[in-house]
Formats: C-alpha cells, sequence, structure tokens
C-alpha cells in the first residue's frame, strides 16, 4: 500500500463531498482521510485526499474517475512535489499538578499549545504533518489520553518548487 | 466548448412547469416517457396545452427503458418524466442501464415542495443522493430562476463527450412558482471539456505499430455506434486488412457478413474471435471497455499484445487492461485521423489466412431438436423472416446470446440490448422506443419467458399508439441462463429457475388488444414467422423452444479466452 496526497479543486455545491465520497465508495478505494474548506476563489473549494493505493495504476485511475467528475476542476497527485501539508489534533490527557509540568514540556518542544486545563486533563492543540501528530500522541499516551481528534492532512504545493524541496521543519522528530 | 442557445425571448411571466416546458422545446424534444404523480403535476398540466407527445408507459420502468430504445436508435436524448419517491425510484433500473451502456437519457423527477424536502414528506425520496453514483451527472433545481440553464446544461452533458443518463429534480413549488424566464444562455462548465481530437503522436504511433504488426485485430465496441463511425471504421479496417472482433454491444458496427469480422469475442463469443484476441500481437480496442464478460480472466487477455485504447473517457483507458498507445478521443475523429494519416498496410495474409482456418473448423454449432423448436433455429427463422434488417432488442440471458450468435447484424444500429447491466425486462419496452424512433423499421422484442413477465403490462402501448413491434418470447418455461449455470456449476440444482406456472400468453395478448399465437414446432414457427413478421401490426409469438438448451461456446468464469468449452471441432 502507497499512501498517496491528492488535492482537487471542486465548485462549491451542497453535494459535492457526498458525490465524492460515493465516488471512493463505488471504486473501492481506500481513504485515510479528507479535509474540505474554501479557497481564494468565491464558489470554489479545495479537497485534499489522503488515500492508500495498491499501485500507480490505481492512484492514476482514482485521478481520472475524480477528473469525471462535472464539479471537479482540476485535481493532482501532489504526494512527490514540495508540498505544505498540515493535519491538526486536539488531545485531551490526563493530568494532575505532578504530570502538567511534564506535559506542557513535551507541548512546548513540539511548538503546540495547551488550550485547555480542567483539575483532571489538559487539552493540547498541534498542528504540523502526520508523524509530528504520531510523535507527540505516542509521548502523551503514558499520561492517558481521554479523547483525540485529527483533522484529516490539508495540503497544497510550495510556493517555489524546488529551493525548499527537501527542508524538514520539524528535525528535532526524526 | 461553449454552446450558443438560440435565444427566444419570451417577456411575460411563466410558471416553472411552462419554462420548463418551453426549455424542452429548445432542446428540440419531440417525444417524452412518463407517468404522472403528485409532484409533476404542474409540469403534466403545462403539457396538456403544449405540442410535445408524451408516452404514457404502465410502469415508469417501462418508460425509461423505452427511452434507452429510442435513444439507442434515433441517436437523440431519450427524455423521462416520473413524480417524486416511488416514481423516482422505479427508475433505478433504467438509469443503472443507461450508465452502463452509455445512453444518454435526460431524467426529470419531481420533488416535494422545497419546504418541506428532508422532513420523510409523502413520497418523498432522496433522488439526487439515490441516482449520484448511476448517472453521469444529477442536479435538484433550488431556484426557479436556474430551470432554464439545468435544462440546457442536463442535455449538454448527457449529449456530448461519453454519453450517459443526467437526472433533474425538480421540486413541486418550483414548478408552480412565476417568473419571467431568460433562456439566452451559453453552457459554461469548466469541470467539463470531453476531449474528442487524438493527439497526432499517438496515431502515428498506433499506425507504425499496425505497418509493423504481425498479428493484429480491431476490437469495436459500442463507442464506435455513439460516434457515429461505421463507415469509418469499415474504411480503416479495409484499409489495412484488419480481422475484427465486435463487443457484444458493438454488434453492427461492423457488418457480420464482411469476411474480415470474426464475430462477437467474449464468453459466449466465437472461437475465431477469442483466439484471435489470444494470439494478437496488436489489439486496437475503439470505443470498448473491456468488460468481463469480454475479456474472461485479465490474466489471459491478449497476453502477447501491445494494446491501443481509443475511448472518448479517459477513465476507461487503463482501468481493466494496460494499455500502451492511448488515444483520448471521438471514435469518428480518431479513426478519420488513422485514414488520413495511414501510409503503409501490414503484411499479414498468413495470420489472416489462420483465423480464416479458425472461422472454418471452429464454427458456431447447435443441435436439432426432433421434437421441438431449437432456439438457436429459431433466431436464424426470425433472420430469414427479416432479411437480416430489423430492429431486434432483447433483455439478458440465453435468448440474447442466442440472438447476438445467430442475427447476423449487418448496419449499426439496429442491435439494443442490456449489456452492461443485463436487465431482465429491458427488451420489450426498448422496443416500443424503438418503434417510436423508427415508425418504418421492423421491429422485433426477442424476449425470455422470464424478462417479459417483468415489464408485459407495456403490451397496452402497442394499440393505444399503434406500434406494429412484434413480440417473440423464446420459451423455455425457465430462467434459461440461471439454469445452465446451475446445470454446469452447481451439479444440476435447479433452485427457483424452473417457472411452474405460466401465463398464456395468447389469451393475455389478445386481453391488450393485439393478436397472439403459439407454436410449438419448427415447421409452425417457419409458417408463423414468415407470415407475421413483415405485418405491420403488433402480434405476440410465443415460441415453446427446447427446454434444456444451452448456450454454448462458453468461457467459465475464471478461465481465459483460449479456454473455451462447447467448441465443436
Amino acid at each position: 500500500m502507497k499512501r498517496r496526497i491528492v488535492s482537487a479543486t471542486v465548485n462549491n455545491q451542497s453535494g459535492v463531498l457526498h458525490r465524492i465520497t460515493g465516488l471512493f465508495t463505488k471504486r473501492q478505494f481506500n481513504i485515510e482521510s479528507i479535509t474540505v474548506g474554501v479557497t481564494e476563489i468565491e464558489g470554489v473549494s479545495k479537497m485534499t485526499f489522503v488515500v492508500n493505493v495498491e499501485d500507480d495504476r490505481q492512484v492514476e485511475q482514482l485521478i481520472k474517475q475524480l477528473n469525471k467528475q462535472i464539479d471537479v476542476l482540476k485535481v493532482s497527485d501532489i504526494t512527490d512535489q514540495a508540498i505544505v501539508a498540515r493535519e491538526l489534533a486536539l488531545i485531551k490527557v490526563i493530568s494532575n499538578a505532578q504530570t502538567r509540568s511534564e506535559i506542557s514540556g513535551i507541548v512546548e518542544l513540539f511548538r503546540a499549545s495547551i488550550i485547555d486545563v480542567s483539575r483532571e486533563s489538559v487539552t493540547v492543540q498541534v498542528t504540523g504533518d502526520s508523524e509530528k501528530m504520531d510523535a507527540i500522541i505516542d509521548l502523551l499516551r503514558p499520561y492517558g489520553i481521554k479523547e483525540l481528534a485529527r483533522t484529516g492532512i490539508t495540503a497544497f504545493p510550495r510556493g517555489s518548487q524546488k529551493s525548499v524541496a527537501n527542508m524538514k521543519q520539524y528535525s528535532l522528530l526524526k | 466548448m461553449h454552446t450558443k442557445v438560440e435565444a427566444e425571448p419570451l417577456k411575460e411571466e411563466m410558471s416553472g412547469a411552462e419554462i420548463f416546458i418551453q426549455a424542452l422545446k429548445n432542446e428540440k424534444v419531440e417525444l417524452l416517457f412518463g407517468y404522472p404523480g403528485g409532484a409533476v403535476l404542474p409540469i403534466y398540466d403545462a403539457l396538456y396545452k403544449m405540442p410535445i407527445k408524451h408516452v404514457l408507459a404502465r410502469h415508469e420502468q417501462g418508460a425509461i427503458h423505452a427511452a434507452e430504445g429510442y435513444a439507442r436508435v434515433s441517436g437523440k436524448p431519450g427524455v423521462v418524466i416520473a413524480t417524486s419517491g416511488p416514481g423516482a425510484t422505479n427508475l433505478v433500473t433504467g438509469i443503472t442501464d443507461a450508465m452502463m451502456d452509455s445512453l444518454p437519457l435526460v431524467i426529470f423527477t419531481g420533488q416535494v415542495a422545497r419546504g418541506v424536502i428532508g422532513t420523510d414528506a409523502f413520497q418523498e425520496a432522496d433522488v439526487v443522493g439515490i441516482t449520484m453514483p448511476i448517472t453521469k451527472h444529477n442536479f435538484q433545481v433550488r431556484q426557479i430562476s436556474d430551470l432554464p440553464r439545468i435544462v440546457k446544461e442536463a442535455f449538454y452533458i448527457a449529449t456530448t463527450g461519453r454519453p450517459g443518463p443526467v437526472l433533474v429534480d425538480i421540486p413541486k413549488d418550483i414548478s408552480a412558482e412565476v417568473m419571467s424566464p431568460n433562456f439566452e444562455l451559453e453552457v459554461d462548465l469548466p469541470g467539463y471539456q470531453p476531449t474528442l481530437s487524438p493527439n497526432v503522436l499517438q496515431i502515428k504511433r498506433l499506425l507504425e505499430a499496425v505497418k509493423n504488426a504481425k498479428r493484429p485485430v480491431v476490437l469495436a465496441g459500442a463507442g464506435v455506434l455513439h460516434a457515429k463511425a461505421s463507415e469509418q471504421l469499415l474504411a480503416f479496417v479495409e484499409q489495412n486488412n484488419l480481422p475484427v472482433v465486435n463487443t457484444l454491444l458493438g454488434l453492427g458496427t461492423f457488418p457480420a457478413e464482411h469476411p474480415l469480422n470474426l464475430g462477437m469475442g467474449g464468453m459466449h463469443g466465437t472461437y475465431a474471435a477469442n483466439m484471435a484476441m489470444y494470439e494478437c500481437d496488436l489489439l486496437i480496442s475503439i470505443g470498448a471497455r473491456f468488460d468481463d464478460r469480454l475479456t474472461g480472466n485479465l490474466k489471459h487477455f491478449a497476453p502477447k499484445a501491445t494494446v491501443a485504447h481509443i475511448d472518448v473517457d479517459p477513465a476507461e483507458i487503463g482501468k481493466n487492461v494496460t494499455t500502451q498507445i492511448p488515444i483520448v478521443a471521438d471514435a469518428k475523429e480518431a479513426l478519420t485521423k488513422l485514414n488520413e494519416e495511414c501510409d503503409a498496410k501490414p503484411n499479414i495474409s498468413e495470420w489472416l489466412a489462420h483465423l480464416t482456418t479458425y472461422k472454418e473448423q471452429y464454427p458456431l454449432w447447435y443441435n436439432n431438436c426432433e421434437k421441438e423448436i431449437s432456439p438457436q433455429h429459431l433466431i436464424e427463422l426470425v433472420h430469414e423472416c427479416t432479411a437480416g434488417n430489423a430492429i431486434v432488442t432483447t433483455d439478458v440471458g440465453q435468448h440474447q446470446m442466442w440472438a447476438a450468435q445467430y442475427y447476423r447484424f449487418n448496419a449499426p444500429n439496429r442491435w439494443v440490448t442490456s449489456g452492461g447491466l443485463g436487465t431482465m425486462g429491458f427488451g420489450f419496452p426498448a422496443a416500443i422506443g424503438a418503434q417510436l424512433a423508427d415508425r418504418e423499421a421492423n421491429v422485433v422484442a426477442l424476449v425470455g419467458d422470464g424478462g417479459f413477465q417483468m415489464t408485459l403490462q407495456e403490451m397496452s402501448l402497442l394499440t393505444e399508439l399503434d406500434l406494429p413491434v412484434k413480440i417473440v418470447i423464446v420459451n423455455n418455461n425457465a430462467l434459461g441462463m440461471v439454469r445452465q449455470w446451475q446445470e454446469t456449476f452447481y451439479e444440476q440444482r435447479y433452485s427457483q429457475s424452473i417457472m411452474q406456472h405460466q401465463p398464456d400468453f395468447v389469451k393475455l395478448a389478445e386481453s391488450y388488444g393485439i393478436r397472439g399465437i403459439q407454436v410449438t414446432s419448427e415447421e409452425q414457427a417457419k409458417e408463423v414467422l414468415q407470415e407475421t413478421l413483415n405485418k405491420r401490426e403488433p402480434i405476440l409469438i410465443d415460441c415453446r423452444v427446447s427446454r434444456m438448451e444451452n448456450v454454448y461456446p462458453m468461457i467459465a468464469p475464471g478461465k481465459g479466452l483460449h479456454e473455451m468449452i462447447g467448441v465443436k471441432r
């Protein structure tokens, strides 16, 4: 299985998300996440799919099938391009007076933030790529995760392709 | 891709229903197939005063299959209207059928009023949601001012590129609302730009491959029909002396009796056609989509071949079969270009001689039943009595395969069958649509006793509309293909495939006001078919055929093209 990130610009019309998820179901494509939101152009939304495919042929078929949709304006597999890809996670971690400072130490290292504190828990907000999410979740798990929500990836190509292609921002975690 | 619409300035106020009818007139719609109901009452009221002809089917499924037959034969979009809820859900089979076989349909469904959508109102169904995966595109009209644009776009999408069904859902209150419409519109769909002209480099690559091929074969599918490219296909084939295999839906794109025709390929295709696809070194697919019933086990499909695939739908290329020469184009444009650029023909006389041996040594065959009618011979009789130029419609099953094998189609648009979906109940209503599209044609609905009973209520239309459709029931008192599979693959456990009680089809015909005849012997069949098939009146002929006859040859499921069974040697 290969993980591909596919970006699609679509008409912002009711039913478009249904149309596209329906297509994934019908054609048996394995979706990891879908994110949708408006763009700078009125009436146009951007969708980012993370899909698991068996081979290049399957991803080619996925893109062709998406392109067939009348409300889809443009589709591209951006996995191999230099891209900016971000995900957001909210993590509610069990914490008490003893563990709170440890947790906040981890949070600082990840450039994440604590956005809610209660007597038994703290809620951490973190943005970044999927590896960063996995890493912080792994570190927080021993404390006890009460609730976890992830948005899925939203992405587009970087402004300039070559020069920044290999820049990894979170070297700390690698 | 902009289409200028003739402006028809209509200043006065019109209701949504009137705007809708006017929009249909602007699209030059001459015939509607439908069934009224609560949510479309304003539309039917507007229709009352309008000169567009409406065909009142007896079930929505009948209406939509008739529209499919009409579209297949006329080349124009079939237009269907049904009410909300059950009216719309009754269309689902026909919509899927049209989607699978790429038939241009524009379907209008009523919807409950906007104010109650989503409340599980009386006769409400989420038709847009239901039909999303089975339409090329669908719409729900949310405001009356969008109505002319949506109708325009629906017809445009249904009929361009790869044709297909488009559904428009119209809430009842929109039909009743009033406004001054604007019909001066341009179709502007930036997300929909079908590629019709082929890439010249790919065309040259294909011609180079043709020139160097030792064992080339052309596979012609229904895309050739949709593009109206039979002439160009014939020219291309004759210019290069290429052997041709037809898909089930592609029958008639290339003359059956042409010496280069190898017949139909696939599960019940000819040995020559399937071996040609197995042994070829170049396979040129034109408007065919490599359905599993054609390819058999993909591992053994054209294993030694370079595959060239011409298709107007880019998603078909590489979907099932790896393609080396992809050509996204309309079949007519691609063939025209191929014919223009072609400069040398391949030297393949050995290959052609080899295939001719296959044709001669392994022809289609059947047993002559002594006492009963051989169904295969029955088809040959129908062919003989209609001089081979009838429009033949069928359902799915044994009778369909026999018709494909033994009714030799020499011209396009004479063969109307349910290919991709394999829909029982398709054949008879499709014959009604076909006859409405071509009043002069000799239309024969070749149906099985099983499928006919799914839509036989449409016999009402034969008298009502004065349609001289001939219904030939290939009656073996069973769901023949199911019975055949149970015999072959389930050790003769005939679970629910034999009809214990059949109606008296002759009396049934009479009750609908048409003549019915039962025939039980070959002699009688010949006599009756000769006497009736060229009459300008509807007649039902219930042919009692041999019950245990099977369709051969065959590729068993999971087997390759070269592993045919039931080949006579």
